[in-house]
């Protein structure tokens, strides 16, 4: 399979930053922003990425089983991830995903049927002192409230 | 919005010296040109790198990504000698609990950051270096990225430093989700394309780091720090601190706070002073219950064991630990039930499962835990987080176990009654001894 022209520009100038025979250093890279283009590490991209490393199918699949923003079920457009950990839970990070829950209708880890939202919870994002926090794919959000979530959901919806 | 705080007048920027108002765009290189940036790889390349590590010594700068190692004991580790190549590790995995100082750096002034590994690279004689980055940062690693590009073009990264004719690389390097990968050695095997499970030590990573050639591993605030050490001397750094704990640090200020932020202060500073005059004092006129000093792994301090100077040996000997400069306020409302089953939860997610006395003792702290924030369970159940937490430490190959343990048994220790008078509370939910069985939840 191929990628887009930037993804291979970046593939290339990736396998060069690690030293001559350990090219595998480059594989969560690779992984992370392979599945960004394709939306989810799929049998393809495990594939590709192994010939390109000379890295077997078994070892991407025990990388895959450790790092939590590695999947293989593709997400929804917008991943919606909302830290519950202690400063956001002391800041209401909880009420706040319990709300993402019941305005999108799912719970976590789980996707609207048009396929538009999935919601997770998540452990720290490292923006504490603006809690609480949560991500919609690389974006942060910050000193998040209920009407602010959703407002933002409602722009996010007229985007369609 | 601008993620930098506007300066109070207790605090004493180095570190966030360009930044006495708020802005949202990074400092870029001719700005950073412009205020002095740079000049110190330039005269770290006229100094013998013994003579870096002797002044970072001097400085008595401590890792602030947590241990509090002292950073030129660590650099001195390395055998410039050695035939194998040498490299730097940036540890960017910011992800302690309370922890978002990382993030300021990279994302404000991230040749600051360039410059502190190129000094730390001449230390040793690196010839390459990584900045790895938690994956959630994908700003700060595209910032991170533009700022490395500027740096070769200008000369200061590439075959050829400033025609020394040395030569050194620098690349980011993506994380993908793992609280583990920000131990030293897990992060070491997350750099090699592995999953990130701890490596036994010794060997140190000072002997056999990345790709089992000579390493320096540093938070990103300590490759900060150095700049300003190596242009002012070491003596300058420490004397802005305390004796063995120089210079400033970064405080993340979070939970119930008035003005939770990011601010820099002198090492040693009182921890009231900072909470109550820098952070504007507990938020909504309330009474100050308990402080986690440190990040989640430090164990919590009452308000009453708060009265005192916040560097890394006082913190210690108050039974806690400075960490990462975390911050967390708790005011008097605050329940402690609900705060360590929250913690042993991440605790719980976290463990990477490779030692039995973490994964086991993590799952049970955390069901445990759980059971007494609902309100059920018994007396005996404190006493068994208690125990299970003294089974873990000093039992894992890394400190995760130990995080979990500290904070589990400060809190059962300090706060149990109250955890206790809840269960009575919730008495009529409290089914006879011994009829509740764990597995169910």
């Amino acid at each position: 399979m191929t990628f887009s022209p930037e993804l291979e520009a970046r593939f290339a100038k990736m396998i060069g930053n690690y030293p001559p025979g350990r090219q595998k250093g480059a594989l969560i890279p690779m992984l992370l922003y392979a599945q960004d283009e394709v939306g989810a590490i799929t049998d393809e991209v495990i594939e590709e990425i192994g010939r390109r490393l000379q890295v077997s199918r078994v070892e991407i699949e025990e990388v895959l089983g450790y790092y939590t923003m590695l999947t293989r079920e593709p997400r929804g457009k917008h991943h919606i991830q909302i830290c519950t950990n202690i400063s956001c839970m002391l800041t209401g990070g909880e009420e706040l995903f319990h709300h993402a829950c019941r305005k999108l209708g799912i719970g976590n880890r789980q996707k609207t049927p048009d396929g538009q939202f999935s919601l997770e919870e998540v452990e720290c994002l490292g923006a504490c002192s603006w809690a609480p926090a949560m991500q919609v794919n690389y974006d942060f959000h910050y000193q998040m409230t209920p009407e602010k979530f959703d407002q933002l959901i409602d722009s996010l919806r007229k985007l369609q | 919005m601008t993620l930098l705080a506007p300066p109070h007048p207790l605090e004493k920027r180095v570190l966030l010296r360009r930044f006495d108002s708020p802005r949202t765009e990074p400092v870029w290189i001719d700005e950073y040109l412009r205020t002095g940036g740079y000049e110190a790889i330039r005269k770290a390349l006229s100094m013998e790198p013994e003579q870096i590590v002797e002044e970072v010594k001097k400085s008595a700068l401590r890792g602030r990504g947590g241990a509090g190692f002292p950073t030129g004991l660590k650099w001195s580790f390395v055998d410039r000698r050695s035939p194998k190549p040498k490299y730097v590790v940036v540890n960017a995995d910011e992800g302690e609990p309370g922890t978002c100082k990382d993030r300021i750096l990279m994302g404000y002034d991230p040749h600051r950051l360039i410059e502190g590994v190129l000094i730390g690279a001449r230390a040793i004689n690196a010839c390459r270096g990584w900045i790895y980055i938690r994956g959630e940062y994908r700003e700060y690693i595209n910032i991170m990225d533009r700022a490395i590009e500027e740096a070769c073009q200008r000369g200061f990264l590439g075959s050829n430093v400033l025609g020394s004719g040395w030569e050194f690389h620098l690349s980011t390097h993506t994380g993908a989700g793992s609280y583990e990968c920000g131990e030293e050695t897990a992060l070491l095997e997350s750099l090699e394309g592995k999953r990130g499970n701890p490596r036994l030590k010794p060997p140190f990573p000072a002997t056999s780091g990345a790709f089992q050639c000579p390493t320096i591993l540093n938070n990103v605030e300590t490759f900060c720090a150095v700049p300003d050490i190596i242009l002012n001397g070491g003596d300058w750094y420490h004397s802005l601190g305390t004796p063995k704990n120089g210079g400033t640090r970064l405080v993340c200020l979070s939970g119930h706070i008035e003005r939770p932020g990011v601010y820099e202060v002198p090492l040693g500073m009182n921890l009231l002073t900072i909470i109550n005059e820098i952070g504007g004092g507990v938020w909504k006129g309330r009474k100050l219950k308990a402080v986690i000093p440190g990040g989640s792994s430090s164990p919590v301090l009452k308000a009453e064991e708060c009265d005192i100077p916040a560097d890394y040996d006082s913190l210690a000997k108050a039974g806690s630990m400075l960490g990462s400069g975390a911050t967390v306020v708790l005011d008097e409302t605050t329940d402690m039930a609900k705060v360590l089953a929250r913690l042993m939860k991440f605790y719980a997610h976290e463990s990477c499962g490779w030692c039995i006395p973490c994964r086991e003792g993590t799952t049970w702290l955390k069901k445990i835990s759980t059971r007494l924030e609902e309100g059920i369970g018994s007396e005996r159940d404190l006493a068994t987080i208690d125990q299970i937490s003294q089974n873990m430490l000093g039992r894992t190959f890394c400190p995760l176990g130990d995080a979990a343990a500290m904070p589990a048994m400060a809190i059962v220790r300090k706060f149990g009654d109250e955890i206790l008078e809840k269960l009575k509370s919730a008495s009529a939910l409290v089914p006879a001894p011994g009829t509740q069985p764990l597995a169910v939840l």
